[in-house]
């Protein structure tokens, strides 16, 4: 059953520079094997599209049930440099709960 | 136990916040936040025209506030306000409060050595992009070292009610009162660890205690009195995040994991001045009502090298405005944006870049935002910058024209055209850390 990832876990997202990082925390943690199976950084790539010109890297944090993306070149040069809104890629979470993963039953 | 409150998670946060925490509970030092990357670069600014200035003018006014409590209930301030100026920071204090002693830490400013540094061979490439820093070297506006945590100990060591500090780590003001109260040492790198992630949780504020926070985000009660953070920190580097009781706002490990996500890049390898910190070895408990206990922190050796923050001036930029109604407010939105662009070609006038937000469409969320039909209404945000401060000046007189000559039924032009503002880029850069010797010095 595919499930918007709002169903199954929470983001907050913030900036180094020109990377965004959107951490992703299971609401409760038997979903956390979901996340690591349905969130890769490949897909999180994808689903951004043109808004990530750089990688994406994931870690892993079983001990919290979250994962943090690392979205390398995703902000518009970052910082005082943007031109855009969202210049610290404070809304990035909050785009990613969306995101379409298949859950058990 | 002692309590650790933080007031402030950056410049310009609410300015009630520190001021409700040492009055409204228990609390033995109250830390503030004051400087981001870019704040430096002003501040240094601020002191070329005044000496007398340099430093976060919103401090010594709110010690002024709470400096008969401070006395009352012997609580310590550790602030990282004093830019590039901690003396001048620390003399205003003075004069607003006199009979506090201040502490300040001094030698995070190396401004005047890049030169030195240089012919040393350090070529303080950029952290992010491996550029030697040559290429900005005419430009740069500030530089400053990151400080870890025992020099601002040392400084608590000489009894002063308020520390103050140029660029120390945020999580630095944290760890310093249990370096200073538990006598830490410099190899504890498991309880540095600790401490250093006890600050990472608080140091953004109210981000721990129910700000920002996506679970349940309708429902935490009395947002606006929001209690700003408190680490119960123990002799064994356990600590518990919790808030004044009465306060508003939640503290909860759904919460506490949210910030101790937030700006994070490798979780095994958060480096500081002070130690490494492993994010894969916290272990989070729900202890009471607003209450959570943080335990079994790992940490490792910390790195040879000091990061510095450098600061340069990167060119200019202007941003402006104007909203689009229905019905056909994108399509309308769209073609002003077109006008202007080829407005500013036809006047010759290049940029490194021109950037187009539709709020209200996508400007957040880009191609993963859902499309609408037809939108109530659309603020067109265009955006340029450059080198040429004249190309950025005249851009801001091409969008109001646009109310009258471009398409219909635009508004939102109230505040004029939008200012043109310099670019203070951020540059990372390392060197080895014996060439930054912190001293203190103590006012009264």
């Amino acid at each position: 059953m595919k499930v918007p990832l709002s169903q199954i876990a929470h983001t907050r997202s913030g900036d180094k520079g020109d990377t965004a990082n959107i951490g992703v925390i299971a609401y409760d943690a038997k979903n956390y094997p979901t996340l690591v199976r349905e969130v890769t950084a490949s897909r999180v790539k994808a689903f951004f599209g043109t808004m990530v010109i750089g990688d994406v890297v994931r870690y892993e944090l079983p001990n919290l049930g979250a994962l943090n993306f690392l979205l390398h070149q995703s902000l518009g040069g970052g910082g005082t440099v943007s031109l855009r809104v969202d210049t610290q890629g404070k809304t990035f979470g909050a785009a990613l709960l969306r995101m379409e993963v298949e859950i058990d039953g | 136990m002692i309590r650790i409150a933080n007031g402030q998670g950056f410049w310009g946060d609410w300015l009630e916040a520190p001021v409700r925490l040492v009055e409204q509970g228990p609390i033995d030092y109250l830390i503030l936040d004051y400087l981001a990357e870019i704040t430096m670069s002003i501040l240094q600014k601020q002191k070329q025209e005044d000496p007398a200035l340099g430093y976060a003018r919103d401090f010594p006014p709110l010690i002024g506030r709470i400096a008969k409590r401070l006395r009352e209930r012997n609580i310590k301030v550790i602030a990282n306000a004093g830019g590039v100026n901690p003396v001048a920071c620390a003399q205003q204090v003075l004069k607003i409060a006199p009979g506090l002693k201040v502490a300040v830490v001094l030698g995070d400013d190396v401004y005047g050595r890049l030169d030195e540094f240089l012919a040393k061979g350090y070529e303080m490439r950029d952290m992010d992009t491996g550029e030697p820093i040559a290429t900005i070297r005419d430009r740069i506006q500030s530089a400053n070292a990151y400080i870890g945590a025992f020099p601002l100990a040392e400084a608590l060591a000489t009894g002063a009610n308020v520390v103050i500090a140029g660029r120390s780590t945020d999580t630095a003001l944290a760890l310093a009162p249990m370096v200073h109260e538990f006598g830490w040492g410099a190899t504890d790198w498991d309880k540095l660890a600790a401490g250093t992630i006890a600050g990472h949780i608080v140091e953004c504020g109210a981000q721990c205690t129910g700000g920002n926070c996506q679970v349940d985000w309708q429902n935490i009660p009395d947002m606006a009195n929001v209690g700003y953070p408190i680490i119960e920190a123990e002799p064994d580097a356990s600590f518990t995040i919790t808030k004044h009781a009465g306060t508003g706002g939640r503290v909860h490990s759904d919460v506490v994991k949210e910030q101790l996500l937030y700006e994070l890049g490798d979780p095994r390898n958060y480096i500081t001045p002070d130690c490494i910190a492993d994010f894969t070895s916290i272990h989070l408990d729900d202890t009471g009502p607003d209450r959570v206990r943080v335990s079994g922190i790992r940490g490792r050796e910390r790195p040879p090298t000091l990061k510095l923050s450098i600061s340069y001036a990167n060119g200019w930029k202007a941003i402006g405005t104007l909203v689009y109604s229905w019905p056909q407010a994108l399509a309308k939105a769209k073609a002003a944006d077109r006008i202007v662009r080829q407005r500013l070609a036809d006047l010759g006038l290049t940029f490194e870049e021109i950037y187009t937000e539709f709020l209200g469409v996508n400007a957040c969320h880009g191609p993963v935002a859902q499309p609408m039909a037809d939108y109530p209404e659309v603020q067109l945000r265009i955006g340029v910058r450059g080198q040429d401060r004249k190309a950025v000046d005249r851009f801001t007189r091409e969008l109001i024209p646009l109310v009258l000559n471009g398409p219909p039924s635009a508004t939102g032009f109230g505040d004029g055209r939008p200012p043109v503002r310099e670019i203070v880029a951020y540059w990372s850069a390392l060197v080895p850390r014996d060439e930054i010797q912190t001293r203190v010095e103590v006012f009264a």
